[in-house]
């Protein structure tokens, strides 16, 4: 072998294949359900809980990796995709794809198997809304993609729950709709001050098609409807109030810092200030209130609250 | 293919398949354990 001259193509370096999988992504997916899963009414054997959290890991890391396989063009047209590991060339795009359907597949088995099977239905879903429906089918159509991509990082602490729970109820599908309102402003508030090449590469973006005004419109309708989604779980009596307070107090912070971005005009050379604070407040707030979720249920659970 | 891809060719085969082989250990404890869990 050391002898021919022929050219061999290199194998794939594993580290690549680990990149597919979004790591960053994955660790706030990783929280979310962690939450879900300690909040919930019940209890569930740690072994099979570490299950559910791996689960839920690797069907997002799977989903990642097709949507990756699916956008490769896409990425390598923009900058700040363009060293991911397709466009750079450092995969083959089919390896990525049998990547992705492996350990996504493999996720929701493990999850049927040794969880439950309606948190195995879930993960499903929840990686072919991501995959296909988002990735593949609304995204490259509406400028509403984020609304509806939100549904997706939306998922985990409902499958966190289900997994103790076995069953669906109020509380989980509203965790859901927090992550769902929270998403478009979070994003939104980004997009205003990260100018990406969204448009170059045909990506509908909402500030490049309704334009900045529009857009910092919607976010402040995102906050405002996020004050009562957060604090339902207290209104219904999922919670005691150490979450209802945290959430109220969250919520109502987040629509104050949402303000001075909805109702006002930036010029060519505006620092952007609010936008990055909104953006920068919005992942605390979403670490906070389900950090406050969990100690709202220790602390009922240790019958230190009713 | 020089001696220098050669030697690149397989510390990439080897890093791979110790991945794997780590991979599939950790898999093979973890249905192990979940099935005492099941029990």
């Amino acid at each position: 072998m050391s002898d021919s001259t022929t050219s061999v193509a290199l194998p794939a370096d594993w580290r690549d294949f680990f990149a597919l999988t979004k790591p960053r992504v994955m660790s706030l997916v990783i929280f979310t359900g962690l939450c879900g899963l300690l909040a919930a009414p019940g209890s569930i054997h740690p072994v099979l809980g570490f299950t559910a959290i791996l689960c839920i890991a690797l069907g997002a890391g799977g989903a990642a990796a097709l949507n990756q396989w699916w956008e490769a063009d896409i990425d390598a047209g923009m900058k700040r995709t363009q060293a991911r590991p397709l466009p750079a060339g450092r995969l083959q795009r089919t390896d990525a794809r049998d990547f992705g359907v492996l350990i996504s597949v493999a996720s929701v088995l493990i999850m049927g198997l040794g969880v439950n099977w309606l948190a195995a239905a879930i993960l499903a879903l929840s990686i072919v809304y991501y995959a296909v429906i988002y990735t593949i089918w609304l995204k490259p159509r509406t400028p509403q993609n984020i609304v509806i991509g939100g549904g997706a990082g939306a998922f985990p602490p409902l499958i966190g729950w289900v997994a103790v729970t076995g069953d669906i109820t109020l509380m989980p599908v509203l965790l859901f709709l927090i992550i769902f309102m929270w998403t478009p402003p979070h994003f939104w508030a980004l997009a205003l001050f990260v100018k990406t090449d969204y448009a170059n590469v045909g990506i509908p973006m909402m500030p490049v098609v309704k334009g900045e005004k529009s857009t910092r419109r919607q976010i402040f309708v995102y906050a405002v409807l996020l004050v009562p989604i957060a604090a339902a779980p207290w209104f219904i009596g999922g919670t005691g109030y150490v979450y209802g307070i945290a959430a109220l107090a969250l919520s109502l912070a987040f629509l104050a810092l949402s303000l001075p971005v909805a109702f006002r005009q930036t010029g060519e050379t505006d620092t952007m200030k609010p936008e990055k604070r909104l953006f920068a407040f919005s992942i605390l707030y979403l670490f906070a209130l389900f950090a406050a979720l969990v100690a709202d249920r220790v602390l009922a659970n240790n019958g230190w609250i009713a | 293919m020089t001696p220098e891809e050669e030697a690149e060719f397989r510390r990439r085969q080897k890093s791979r398949n110790l991945v794997v082989g780590g991979i599939l250990l950790f898999l093979a404890l973890l249905f192990y354990v979940i099935t005492i869990a099941r029990m």
